[in-house]
């Protein structure tokens, strides 16, 4: 076996899916904000609600495009890169990637075409439920998507053939593993946070230069209330995901507090640097009593010592990761609360200081979603597939130059595209949504101003 | 139950790749005729005509190749590492050209033109690299259903063209590899000498194919706007079925039998039923966004800003 092929390969899969999550975190939760957005217009017919759907809808062009290009690299990947652990598991997982296939990929991208360029081909109504169909599409694709995650994390429902393979022996199991449900309802709060802070750091950013705008006005207080509700529950869902770590994942947990002995009642590590080397943290700074909130004082939780070397995770990212997430989550909470305080007493939209700090959080949410999986798949190593498939028995048989090529390629072609894609979404962001033109009386496609425009604006040659 | 599920897979999967082949191939295609295009409107409005049905036409790839690693994941696990650089190749056209549809209207003074070749460029590395030489073919008589006017008239030559390039290159291919592989030879009924009555079973398929290609030239010249593209379509499909009698039933060719690399029946066999409850639906939706957005397409079509 190539050990340099395994090294790369991991880089990249590391590389490819940071990229990609950043975009389904990202439209996720701007699907259903869409969705919200109409529907709103539609029964209320008020125009602030137009304005800001098609002001956000070609932000979730762009963002939407990006996520299904980085996506298709992934699927692919798995089998050029990874073929081993498709050979060994595919029976298990491939239904649930066909899965995804079958009710997401398709209803997302058809159906984004009419919420495109539909406005003026079908009714109100109709062009309501393609977005609607969006918005759940993107959903369920992080349903099946998560499901055969979690399954990596946490396996059940299956046995091994005689020749090595995995065949599923209920799928219900193998969907409804231990780990799915919290892991859901985590990343669609960390995704409906993720587009909240977006569109208040955005709506924020317009506000600081005009109070006056009632579209950033509306754009803030509907992003600060489901800042307020979902900081909150997504700070539940994180310790439930912890709470099944703690049962299902124990060398994942003890990585997460970097405990290396094996022990009850914990102290919990605020601050360490974990040496694997030497089996201890430095500069390490805990609080005795506060493990209560890692487990209760009567339960003996492992320590990494109690895992041969071999089967330890790094310690240093899982334990930073975490606490990066940790500390952006509090942040988030700190924003949405002082945001609602604001709102009550009619001060949100003067509050500088405030609308500064929702700026600030702007990337709060993508920085949190990389944490967050930096926890549980560096937290899941050695295993692919915890406690059952190493990841160096699961890379192809491909050679160094061949990984080093696509490494390369992949870096550059990101480079550019992804660059060339957070300007266009910037730029749209700091034009902000009062400077779209008002859309036309009679139902046009909302880009009909501007495809009309002079030739010479944009420089290619007539 | 005694469905042979292997075969039902093997079936879905070829299914879905020529609905890929089909419906990426024409839009595939106008990325490659981009270079041959006499201005910017032009461009736009090509661009515009698949802009609302690219992204569904590529999903059919992501279901050709997520339905083999389900359905026969042995097979995927041999064949992607060995199509390691072409598949890196197309994935990067891929990446290209799927972003210059909101990329290439979001461009200022440097970037329109960047995006313009990126998406030409990207169409036709995809395309060299999927071994679909004949996506262009395609995309001219989409645009001659699409389109109308001068772009129209471009779009009558390019399909005259390229359907006598795609023609004289399938059939140079077929028999170059009817020549090379003595085993392809031998299924369409060549051994030395001809057996007539299994090769008139299958010619049926170059039937349709001569039929696609009449049906292209001669309509194309009468100056019709919906036949040619049809008559491409049943080109494609000859030399796809030409293609699947050739291989079928390995996957790998002559080294990996389907059966054998197929996914455990309860795997199978659950993911066939979701597949007829969703494929049904996914036609149908499918149907009707091509519905909504049928007849000309002009440059206003876009909704950028």
């Amino acid at each position: 076996l190539d050990v340099d092929a395994l090294l790369l390969s991991r880089l990249q899969f590391a590389f490819t899916i940071a990229f990609h999550i950043l975009f389904p975190a990202f439209t996720i939760g701007l699907a259903s904000y869409l969705a919200v957005l109409e529907g709103l217009w539609l029964a209320t017919k008020r125009d602030v609600f137009k304005t800001l759907y098609l002001f956000w809808v070609k932000v979730f062009a762009l963002s939407f495009g990006m996520g299904v290009v980085s996506g298709v690299v992934l699927s692919y990947q798995l089998g050029t890169n990874w073929s081993e652990f498709i050979r060994v598991t595919g029976g298990v997982i491939g239904p649930l990637l066909a899965f995804e296939v079958l009710t997401a990929f398709f209803l997302e991208a058809s159906f984004l075409g009419v919420m495109l360029f539909g406005w003026r081909k079908v009714g109100p109504r109709l062009h309501f439920l393609a977005t609607v169909l969006v918005a759940l599409g993107t959903a369920t694709s992080a349903f099946w998507i998560l499901a055969a995650n979690s399954w990596m994390q946490t396996p059940q429902g299956y046995e091994v053939m005689a020749d090595g393979r995995y065949v599923a022996t209920d799928f219900v199991q193998v969907i409804f593993n231990p780990s799915f449900p919290s892991r859901f309802f985590h990343m669609i709060l960390a995704s409906y946070l993720t587009t909240a802070l977006v569109v208040g750091a955005a709506s924020a950013f317009q506000l600081l230069k005009r109070r006056d705008q009632a579209d950033s006005r509306t754009a803030l207080r509907m992003a600060v209330g489901m800042i307020a509700v979902a900081a909150p529950l997504q700070i539940l869902a994180g310790h439930v995901s912890g709470e099944v770590a703690l049962e299902h994942q124990p060398s994942k947990l003890a990585a997460i507090e970097a405990y290396w002995d094996t022990r009850k009642a914990h102290p919990l590590n605020l601050v360490a640097i974990p040496d694997r080397a030497a089996e201890k943290n430095h500069f390490q700074l805990a609080v005795p009593g506060l493990g209560v909130i890692v487990a209760p004082p009567d339960v003996e939780v492992k320590g990494l010592k109690a895992f041969a070397p071999e089967d330890r995770p790094p310690v240093f990212p899982v334990f930073w990761g975490f606490r990066v997430m940790v500390g952006l989550g509090v942040l988030m909470l700190v924003l949405g609360v002082w945001g609602v305080i604001l709102a009550i007493r009619r001060r949100l939209e003067a509050n500088r200081p405030f609308l500064r700090f929702a700026v600030a959080m702007g990337p709060a949410g993508f920085i949190a979603v990389l944490a967050g999986w930096i926890v549980t798949e560096v937290g899941r190593q050695p295993y692919l597939v915890y406690g059952a498939l190493r990841t160096r028995d699961a890379v192809s048989p491909v050679t160094q130059g061949e990984v080093v090529t696509s490494l390369l390629t992949y870096v550059i072609v990101y480079a550019i595209v992804f660059t060339a894609g957070a300007i266009y979404i910037l730029r749209i962001l700091a034009k902000g949504p009062g400077a779209a033109p008002e859309p036309p009386a009679e139902p046009r496609p909302p880009g009909w101003a501007l495809a009309a425009a002079p030739e010479a604006v944009d420089g290619e040659a007539p | 139950m005694s469905l042979d599920l292997p075969l039902i897979w093997a079936g879905l999967i070829a299914v879905g790749v020529l609905m890929y082949v089909l419906l990426d191939g024409f839009d595939l295609g106008i990325g490659i005729l981009f270079p041959f295009t006499r201005s910017r409107g032009d461009r736009d409005v090509m661009m515009n005509t698949v802009a609302p049905v690219w992204d569904g036409n590529e999903t059919w790839l992501v279901l050709g190749g997520g339905g083999l690693l389900a359905a026969f994941p042995m097979a995927y696990s041999v064949v992607m590492p060995a199509l390691y650089l072409p598949v890196l190749l197309m994935l990067a056209g891929l990446i290209l050209r799927g972003v210059a549809f909101e990329f290439r209207f979001r461009g200022g003074l440097r970037g329109r033109p960047f995006w313009t070749v990126m998406f030409a460029a990207g169409s036709i590395l995809a395309t060299v690299a999927q071994g679909l030489i004949l996506g262009g073919f395609l995309g001219a008589t989409w645009l001659m259903l699409k389109t109308t006017d001068e772009l129209h008239g471009d779009a009558r030559r390019w399909s005259l063209v390229l359907g006598v390039l795609t023609a004289g290159f399938l059939l140079a291919v077929s028999l170059a590899t009817l020549l090379l592989h003595p085993r392809i030879a031998l299924r369409w009924g060549w051994s030395g000498t001809l057996d007539v009555d299994h090769f008139l079973g299958l010619s049926p398929i170059p039937v349709i194919g001569a039929a696609g290609l009449i049906l292209v030239l001669w309509r194309a010249a009468r100056r019709d706007h919906v036949w040619p593209f049809l008559g491409a379509l049943l080109l494609f499909l000859s030399g796809y079925l030409g293609l699947a009698v050739s291989f079928a039933p390995y996957v790998a060719p002559y080294a990996l039998d389907f059966r054998v690399a197929a996914a455990p029946d309860n795997a199978l066999g659950l993911m066939l039923v979701g597949a007829a409850v969703a494929l049904p639906l996914i036609l149908g939706y499918t149907a009707w966004v091509y519905w909504v957005f049928r007849g000309k397409v002009d440059a206003h079509a876009g909704y950028h800003d």
